[in-house]
């Protein structure tokens, strides 16, 4: 039977048989031509999806089974098997994952799954994130929402990533969904104070409002002082340190002293140190906690508050994540000593402190398996990390002076430490102005279960520090070494031979993010025709030109989108995509450094400033912004 | 738009460099005078994606950047962007060359190159479809609050020594800030307060001598937003940005639009000439753009979309309204109406390129 599926989907809406994650909601209904249910003998018309089917007690044993099938991927693949098996895997699926909200339709992914419970959205590309797309290019909440309230009335999870959403759009769901209970919104943008406070008065069943790298405007409005007054709320998670504006202290303690399940709070900055204490004695059952400034208010002396953080800390004893610091005076390091045993993750990636100020703390952290820092702890912390957290499993060095000609306290000899201490690293990202192959070809050996590699040489197109080699062998040792690797960034100087090495043994690399780096188009082809599993690609900057893109024709389907900005492209090159591949939808962004001003059309002698394309069922979007030429 | 640059053949190098080596002497003497051949055997063997970093000045004028990016922005001379935008057909080689001089840190990974023998090809890969090189609009200086602060503390850094140990290095290989390029690093504009925030600057003397004492404050607010605004001048098919910000008064204004299309201008004419370049002789000033006096006459669009004289209202009125500018013939002009002097406004029948 598998064999005739795949025949069907050359016809059908693009869908990966081999089990790769795929945009979920890909309706085959109208396609299962061929295909016959358990029982039914001819199954050729697919009205017949519609008539009544004979094996009803088949059915229910398949929908109590299926209903155990939590993994996306499994059920994608169990839902491929026949009609039947289709049709009670879209009964039973109670969360909805939408990798791209473009390809495909609230109209159609409702209509499909009837019984979601959580549904999370992905909309921008991730290089939107450092302004290389016009903001207002899309991805709004507005009609996923719209089409949920009626299809699904008893939603209570939300999870959205880089998605527009409005303060309207959080008062139809704050309305619209009596059962709900979480609300993460993870690199957000275009709503304020104004929509949260609604969510925060009207959501009665809140465990979980998250706000986490997102832009919120300053409405002016106490949100936090929305929250109902009266009676124990069930509050478990209040992330808020994104946002930019102060809040209502006094409220704050007041929730936090009448929410005895939470167990997540991350302030933002504007909660001073003095302010922390306050909410830590009340909520001593916190298992992460997120400092806020770490600094005494303004106007507040040193000697105005003597209290006891360390003993606040200390009464913390569920405490496993700690983050923020966000204007950390290192005076009050100290206090957190207590809590540093027991610590799996700690963020310190708006500390600004050096390597001796680190080590106090990390030589304390021996069950750490999350770090995030800035690079101002220099290689000297970094080998004290990798002296004590034996097992850290994810590390993230910052840059505290992100440009080109910066210093960078952090090179090779930290990259080389860390491989030799943390065996068991799974992902690192690293930003850096000196790199060696050495050392990266050392991190391949020593962690083999290395997942993610993003290694961030900040001056374009530099070689290695030492020998001038370009980096082609250490990021080709990554990719042969590593075999679980399925997400690498590369950087520095790298010629068309590391693309060959990432085609070749990158076998299992799912995401792919290229800048500054190639020689031709060579480069691009290793890549698309070597990375079966490759499913999104973003590429800036880089010699790839027509030729290139077109011989990625056979595996576009199977990826989520391509991003290629500042390449090499034509209009011409990017239609004859468009034109192989019906159920791709190819936009041509134009981005002329000002933002939304487009003053013309897209001419065929334009070069392609962005060319972001993905598969959908939809075809083109309607409501593009007029920098966006979807072409056909 | 400016961007099919990238797609420049890469012309005769000969013309290019004496062209190259009169313009340095005649702008700045403050510049390297490095040997032209060197210069030469740099464009020749340029990693591909130099191309770009000129380009990419152009995103600078983006004002969601943060001013963090903006701050290397600071050496990026008035000088410096008219090398960008030379002549038509040298554009390519142009910004390769500007470029390369003015990113040294750049020039260890090009000598890199020099050694390895497999970048020639590359670089002559580019495709050979010879246009006219389109608007290339913002290779404007772009000041900041700090910009002049962090011209010299980026001339003051030392320049990273492990790279530069090959070939030979440029004579005068001052520290300067590459042209910055947007969204690079890729870190989020949240993260880039940072080196603000804390009163910390990373410096070579002091990287572990983080003060205790970090100031309490709220983070910097960002250096108030550039103003730019595009500016096209009549018969240069390449455009401009200004940014309004850094001016206080129409003279000010005036003196810049001068020099950013002098040698434009001139470069036109010689390329329509087809004559051999001699810059230094074919270059006038262009003046009287605000009296009606000289051959050009600067006009400008407001936000209803009127086009007006430059001049004729106070300066932050001038500031807040207008959205483009133009620089016209002053002979067009006379023929077309213009408004009371309280607002001059022009109609014009054909739109300005």
């Amino acid at each position: 039977m598998r064999e005739e599926m795949s025949k069907d989907d050359d016809r059908s809406p693009p869908l990966d048989l081999r089990g790769a994650d795929i945009a979920e909601s890909s309706s085959k209904t109208r396609n299962c031509a061929g295909i016959t249910g358990s029982g039914s003998g001819t199954g050729t018309n697919p009205m017949e999806f519609q008539a009544p089917y004979p094996d009803q007690v088949l059915e229910n044993v398949l929908e109590n089974v299926l209903q155990f099938l939590t993994s996306r991927r499994d059920r994608n693949a169990a839902s491929l098997v026949c009609k039947s098996w289709f049709r009670v895997e879209a009964l039973t699926r109670s969360e909805l994952f939408i990798g791209n909200c473009y390809s495909v339709s609230p109209k159609r992914a409702t209509a499909r799954f009837a019984r979601i419970r959580a549904v999370s959205i992905k909309g921008r590309p991730r290089f939107a994130d450092f302004n290389l797309m016009p903001p207002g290019w899309g991805a709004h909440f507005a009609p996923w929402v719209s089409a949920m309230t009626t299809a699904y009335p008893w939603l209570e999870k939300v999870y959205l990533k880089r998605m527009s959403v409005t303060d309207e759009d959080l008062v139809v769901l704050a309305r619209s969904f009596p059962s709900f209970k979480e609300l993460v919104l993870v690199c957000c943008d275009g709503f304020g104070t104004s929509g949260l406070s609604v969510v925060a008065s009207k959501c009665r069943q809140l465990r979980v409002l998250d706000l986490i790298e997102s832009e919120v405007s300053d409405d002016e409005l106490d949100w936090i002082g929305s929250f109902p007054e009266s009676g124990t709320t069930c509050l478990e998670s209040l992330i808020f340190d994104c946002v930019e504006c102060p809040i209502n202290f006094e409220a704050l303690e007041r929730l936090v002293a009448r929410s005895p399940y939470l167990k997540k709070l991350r302030l933002n900055r504007f909660v001073s140190i003095g302010q922390l204490y306050r909410l830590m004695i009340r909520a001593p059952q916190l298992t992460h906690l997120g400092t806020g400034s770490f600094n005494l208010a303004e106007g507040v002396g040193q000697n105005d508050q003597e209290l006891d953080y360390v003993s606040a800390f200390a009464a913390c004893k569920s405490l496993v994540c700690l983050s923020g610091f966000r204007e950390i005076s290192p005076d009050y390091l100290s206090a957190i000593y207590a809590v540093c045993a027991n610590l799996t993750s700690l963020n310190l990636s708006y500390a600004s402190i050096n390597a001796d100020q680190l080590k106090i703390v990390i030589f304390q952290c021996h069950k750490l398996q999350t770090f995030w820092v800035l690079d101002s702890i220099c290689d000297e912390g970094l080998q004290a990390v990798a002296a004590t957290c034996k097992d850290l499993r994810e590390l993230r060095v910052f840059p505290i002076d992100a440009r080109e000609d910066s210093e960078g306290p952090v090179s090779d000899v930290g990259i080389q430490a860390i491989a030799e201490g943390c065996r068991k690293l799974q992902s690192i990202l690293y930003f850096c102005q000196r790199m060696t192959n050495a050392a990266v070809i050392a991190m391949s050996i020593n962690c083999p279960d290395l997942e993610v590699f993003r290694l961030c040489i900040m001056g374009r197109h530099r070689p290695d520090h030492v020998t001038g080699e370009p980096m082609d062998e250490g990021f080709g040792a990554i990719v042969k070494n590593c075999k679980k690797l399925t997400r690498l960034a590369i950087s520095g100087l790298l010629t068309d031979r590391a693309f060959s090495y990432i085609g070749k043994y990158g076998k299992l690399v799912r995401t792919l993010s290229v800048a500054f780096a190639g020689d031709s188009d060579m480069g691009l082809k290793y890549l698309l025709e070597g990375c079966s599993k490759l499913q999104k690609l973003e590429i800036r900057d880089s010699p790839f030109g027509d030729a290139a893109l077109r011989s990625g024709l056979h595996h576009y389907y199977n990826m989520r989108f391509l991003w290629m900005s500042s390449c090499r492209l034509s209009p011409q090159g990017c239609q004859e995509i468009a034109r192989a591949l019906p159920r791709l939808v190819v936009e041509v962004i134009r981005d002329d450094g000002e933002g939304m001003t487009a003053e013309s059309e897209l001419h065929m002698d334009d070069t392609v400033d962005i060319l972001y394309m993905y598969r959908s069922l939809e075809g083109p979007r309607e409501n593009a912004p007029k920098f966006v030429t979807i072409l056909q | 738009m400016e961007k099919s640059l990238r797609n420049e053949v890469c012309p005769q190098l000969l013309d290019l460099i004496s062209k190259e080596r009169e313009w340095f002497v005649n702008r700045d003497g403050e510049r390297r005078h490095g040997l032209p051949e060197e210069k030469k055997l740099e464009l020749r063997l340029g990693p591909p994606g130099e191309d770009w970093c000129v380009k990419h000045n152009s995103k600078n004028n983006n004002q969601r950047e943060r001013d963090e990016s903006l701050l290397s922005l600071g050496y990026y001379s008035p000088m410096a962007s008219r090398t960008h935008n030379n002549n038509n057909s040298n554009g390519c080689q142009t910004q390769m060359f500007a470029a390369s001089s003015e990113n040294p840190w750049n020039s260890p990974s090009v000598y890199q190159h020099n050694q390895q023998q497999t970048k020639a090809p590359s670089f002559l890969q580019f495709p050979s479809t010879p246009k006219s090189l389109p608007v290339m609009s913002q290779e404007t200086p772009q000041p900041c609050c700090t910009k002049v602060v962090d011209l010299q503390s980026a001339e003051k850094k030392g320049f990273s020594p492990s790279s530069a140990k090959t070939a030979v290095p440029n004579s005068s290989q001052k520290r300067t800030a590459p042209a910055p390029v947007v969204g690079w690093p890729p870190i989020r504009s949240f993260r880039k307060n940072l080196a603000s925030t804390s009163s910390s600057k990373p410096s070579p003397e002091s990287q572990n001598a983080v003060p205790d004492k970090v100031v309490s404050q709220k983070p910097v607010e960002t250096c108030s937003k550039g103003l730019f605004v595009k500016i096209n001048m009549d018969g240069v098919p390449i455009g401009r940005k200004v940014d309004l910000k850094a001016y206080d008064s129409y003279e000010k204004l005036a003196t810049a639009v001068d020099e950013l299309f002098r040698g434009l201008l001139a470069a036109q004419r010689d390329s329509s000439a087809g004559g051999i370049q001699n810059k230094q002789e074919e270059e006038k000033e262009i003046t009287g753009l605000l009296d009606g006096s000289g051959e050009y006459t600067l006009v400008y669009e407001d936000n209803e979309g009127d086009r007006m004289l430059v001049g004729d209202v106070p300066w932050h009125m001038f500031a807040s309204t207008v959205k483009r500018l133009r620089v016209l013939k002053s002979s067009e002009l006379s023929a077309l109406s213009l408004g009371s002097s309280k607002q001059g406004k022009l109609q014009l029948d054909s739109p300005m390129r």
